[in-house]
């Protein structure tokens, strides 16, 4: 059963690094703004597609 | 169908979306309301960035800017402007009111495609911000706000950084806290599982070093994030006051340091969990309590009604200088549309003042040269020159707000604080009784546990949670009706008032929604022709007109002739069409009496447009459901014009005052404190800032969420403002909720003093009660606030 001491660190590392990451998640300004970056990812910006686009329209 | 929704598009504009007059713009197969959102468009289709439109329908907004953005030149103000600056690149960040919909992230985060000097920039939707990184070298931060105002996205540059202001670093340090907090308990929960079982013999060889571990998270659990307590605790012994963190704190040092104790004497487990557990939760309440709305602000004051800079003639020479450099004698040169920034003397030009921000008159006062303007005033007119006499920080509006005795005698004592008081007390007593009662039979041990116990279990965690829990349920419920209040501690402010002041203008009057209408008669070619003048000028009152005429064709102009503030005249098919107010006029009119826009067509008199203020819907409702409860007043700056129609809506009791001066709103409000009274304030301008800053509890009213409204504890919609009853009802509610969590919060307690008086209490009875009426008090005040909020129909 002394596998349960390494277990147990373990565990406690897992726990700190999980903690780190959101420390720097929050340092890094990830919390400051949750809504754009949600809208954000819904553009699509392919000039090419535009012009397709357009050229679909005008005929 | 398809030809139904096709007709149903093009009757607006664009753009802009709004409704096109009988003759539009037209580019590109598209209709426009106006030249402005035709130019955006033209801007856009030239950049290829027509996407714009094809996120939202008519995304755009509305604009006319007359901005001087010479001042945009001067270095000292870029490297006030400026959040930092390195090499070639200078990134800037910008309040943009604009901003409203996904089509204008999309667009400003394109600028690069108009201008190439433009390396990146950012939206934060919520704040309504965006960060521009710039190549200062190829493009002047003149030419980027230039720019990003040709697109209709003008950001707002004042004197109180906005921007600035918003950095909450403290809310960020609480983050980490609550971070922290949950790392512990969770590791402290893991670890206090077996315990909660039984251990096997074989188990118990891992006994000692749970409890070492435990004792390890609960000292960084005690002592950083408990920290705030014990700081609180001191410092309010020192004042010889308790507050509700005075027995929280005890509770904190009690529970380390009897965990501490059995942890090292190897006498129990301790109550790791139940500390960790603890200051999770309240640091959670706290959290909820702090929370507030990121896009509003409400602590605005003069500063962002005011520009950074003005412009100051130097040996003949204008140039533009930083507000806060303006210095007694300096001369002022203020353009049509432009707000005097400090008291000043009028010098050269004829000055007509909109007093509306600082007295809420609606009509512009003509000044005399000699004669002192205060700061506040905007110009309607020509340019004018004046000469400072006091500095921008000691005019007489900015006085304001250095009143010294702002809400001094004002007693912020909520319902937590006062029964924190008698909760301590109750708690030493029963304490002390059952530790002398142990440590008189002789048994020292359970003296010492039974002491420490019922302060454990006495936690007032509950009463800590329950008034951040209910008032955010309720604060959510408000803003879902446009109701927007500054923080939680705020709605109990709000449950507290007994007498309500109004403002009038602006407040129980619309700024939207001003009719206009026509005193005269005007054939259909005279409003043609009078339409063709009016489409030259880009006054707001000429476009108002327009809208209401409502042109089908246009004539050429001649001899087209503005005067700023004053009128415009023209000759069009041959008839001289004079429109603006009376002061032009040659010869005298009998009308003279009625302001507004005065109509000459070929030297005939035919009219007058003026512009009547439009009462709120729903004034009588709000009033008689106001009156039974409450005092009600009416402190208004403008003139007793409208006093008989008001007379009927208020109650006979009410005091109706005018032409109140903002010193004399501010120490009305005094007065009425002084009697004990609990005020609330509405109001909406600069001109109500000083009352509502000293009231109780102040609401700005507004009929756009994202104007400017001066500092309060709330914000109002004008279209919600007939809830108002019902928004005060709920406030009622939340304090009765608040109060029956209570009830239920000592019921539970008494369970566990049971024990612990007894010197019986085990660690898991402690770990179970704590949660358990924790979550029974988070359902209880929810589902009670939605009972309550539906009550009152405001769900």
């Amino acid at each position: 059963m002394n596998i349960l001491y390494f277990l147990i660190c373990c565990s406690i590392l897992m726990a700190l690094i999980f903690l780190a990451a959101f420390f720097w998640a929050s340092k890094t300004g990830q919390h400051d703004d949750v809504y754009t970056p949600g809208v954000r990812m819904l553009f699509d910006d392919e000039p090419e597609r535009e012009n397709s686009e357009e050229d679909h329209f005008s005929n | 169908m398809e030809n139904q929704k096709n007709t149903a598009i093009k009757s607006v504009c664009f753009h802009c979306g709004e409704g096109l007059p009988k003759l539009k713009y037209q580019l590109d197969d598209k209709d426009f309301c106006c030249a402005g959102c035709k130019g955006v468009y033209k801007i856009l289709s030239e950049n290829n960035l027509c996407n714009y439109y094809a996120y939202n329908d008519n995304p755009g907004q509305r604009f006319n800017s007359e901005s001087h953005l010479e001042y945009l030149d001067e270095e000292a103000i870029i490297s006030q402007l400026i959040d930092y600056r390195q090499g070639s690149s200078s990134i800037i960040t910008f309040y943009v009111p604009a901003i409203h919909c996904s089509s204008c992230i999309w667009l400003l985060e394109h600028l690069y495609k108009i201008n190439t000097a433009i390396f990146s920039s950012r939206i934060d939707f919520l704040k309504k911000q965006v960060t521009i990184n710039f190549n200062h070298e190829e493009i002047s931060l003149r030419q980027l706000v230039e720019t990003l105002i040709h697109i209709g996205y003008e950001p707002l540059i004042s004197l109180q950084d906005v921007v600035k202001e918003n950095q909450n670093v403290n809310n960020k340090s609480l983050i980490v806290k609550i971070a922290v907090a949950g790392f512990l308990m969770g590791n402290v929960m893991l670890f206090s599982f077996p315990e909660y079982f039984g251990l096997s013999g074989f188990e118990k060889q891992f006994q000692d070093l749970f409890g070492w571990l435990n004792l390890a998270f609960a000292i960084p659990a005690a002592f950083y994030c408990g920290r705030d307590y014990f700081v609180s605790a001191i410092t309010s012994l020192k004042h010889k006051h308790i507050n509700l963190d005075t027995p929280l704190a005890l509770i904190i040092a009690v529970l380390f340091f009897r965990t501490a104790f059995e942890v090292i004497f190897k006498t129990g487990p301790g109550f790791a969990d139940t500390l960790t557990g603890l200051i999770f939760l309240l640091l959670m309440g706290k959290w909820l309590r702090q929370r507030t709305y990121h896009h509003i602000s409400f602590d605005r004051d003069y500063r962002s009604y005011f520009p950074i800079a003005v412009t100051v003639i130097i040996e003949g020479k204008e140039k533009p200088v930083a507000l806060n450099e303006v210095k007694i004698g300096d001369r002022l040169w203020i353009r049509n549309g432009e707000l005097v920034p400090a008291d000043a003397i009028l010098m050269k030009g004829d000055a007509r003042m909109d007093m509306s921000f600082v007295t809420g008159e609606s009509e512009p006062v003509h000044k005399v040269l000699g004669e002192i303007i205060y700061a506040g005033g905007r110009q309607a007119g020509e340019a004018i020159e004046l000469e400072v006499i006091k500095p921008v920080s000691q005019s007489y509006l900015t006085g304001l707000w250095n009143n010294e005795n702002y809400k001094s005698d004002k007693s912020k004592e909520t319902f937590n604080d006062s029964v924190a008081k008698y909760f301590s007390l109750a708690v030493f007593i029963t304490a002390f009784t059952s530790a002398s009662y142990w440590a008189f039979t002789g048994d020292q041990h359970k003296a010492w546990s039974a002491f420490t116990a019922v302060i454990i279990v006495a936690c007032p965690c509950v009463l800590a949670l329950s008034t951040p829990f209910t008032l955010s349920a309720i604060l959510s419920v408000f803003d879902k009706k446009g109701f927007y209040i500054k923080n939680t501690d705020a709605v109990e402010a709000l449950a507290k008032c007994d007498t309500i002041i109004f403002d009038k203008t602006g407040t129980l009057t619309s700024s939207d929604t001003a009719e206009i209408s026509f005193k005269g008669s005007l054939t259909y070619q005279e409003k043609m022709v009078l339409s063709s003048l009016m489409r030259n000028s880009t006054h707001p009152m000429s476009r108002h007109i327009l809208q209401k005429l409502n042109p089908d064709q246009f004539y050429t102009v001649q001899d087209f002739i503005e005067i700023p503030g004053k009128g415009l005249s023209g000759t069009i098919n041959g008839l001289a069409v004079y429109a603006g107010n009376l002061s032009l006029l040659r010869k005298q009119v009998n009308q003279s009496g009625s302001p507004g826009i005065h109509i000459v067509i070929d030297g005939q008199y035919m009219g007058v447009f003026s512009v009547k203020q439009q009462w709120r819907p729903d004034l009588n409702n709000l009033i008689s459901g106001l009156k039974k409860s409450f005092q009600l007043q009416l402190l208004s700056g403008d003139t007793n014009k409208d006093e008989p129609f008001l007379k009927t809506i208020f109650p006979a009791d009410a005091k109706l005052k005018f032409k109140q001066s903002p010193h004399e709103k501010l120490s009305a409000i005094l007065a009425l404190q002084q009697n004990k009274a609990q005020v609330m304030m509405l109001g909406d301008g600069l001109n109500d800032a000083g009352a509502l800053k000293q009231s109780n509890f102040g609401i700005a009213i507004t009929d756009n969420i994202n104007s400017f409204t001066p500092g309060c504890d709330a914000i109002l919609k004008g279209t919600s403002l007939s809830l108002l009853p019902a928004f005060i009802q709920l406030s009622k509610d939340g304090l009765k909720i608040i109060k029956i969590s209570f009830a239920i919060a000592v019921a539970y307690n008494c369970v566990g003093i049971y024990f612990a008086v007894q010197g019986t209490l085990y660690p898991l009875i402690a770990a179970v009660l704590m949660p358990a009426s924790t979550i029974t008090i988070i359902c209880f005040t929810t589902f009670t606030t939605g009972y309550f909020a539906r009550k009152r129909k405001l769900k």
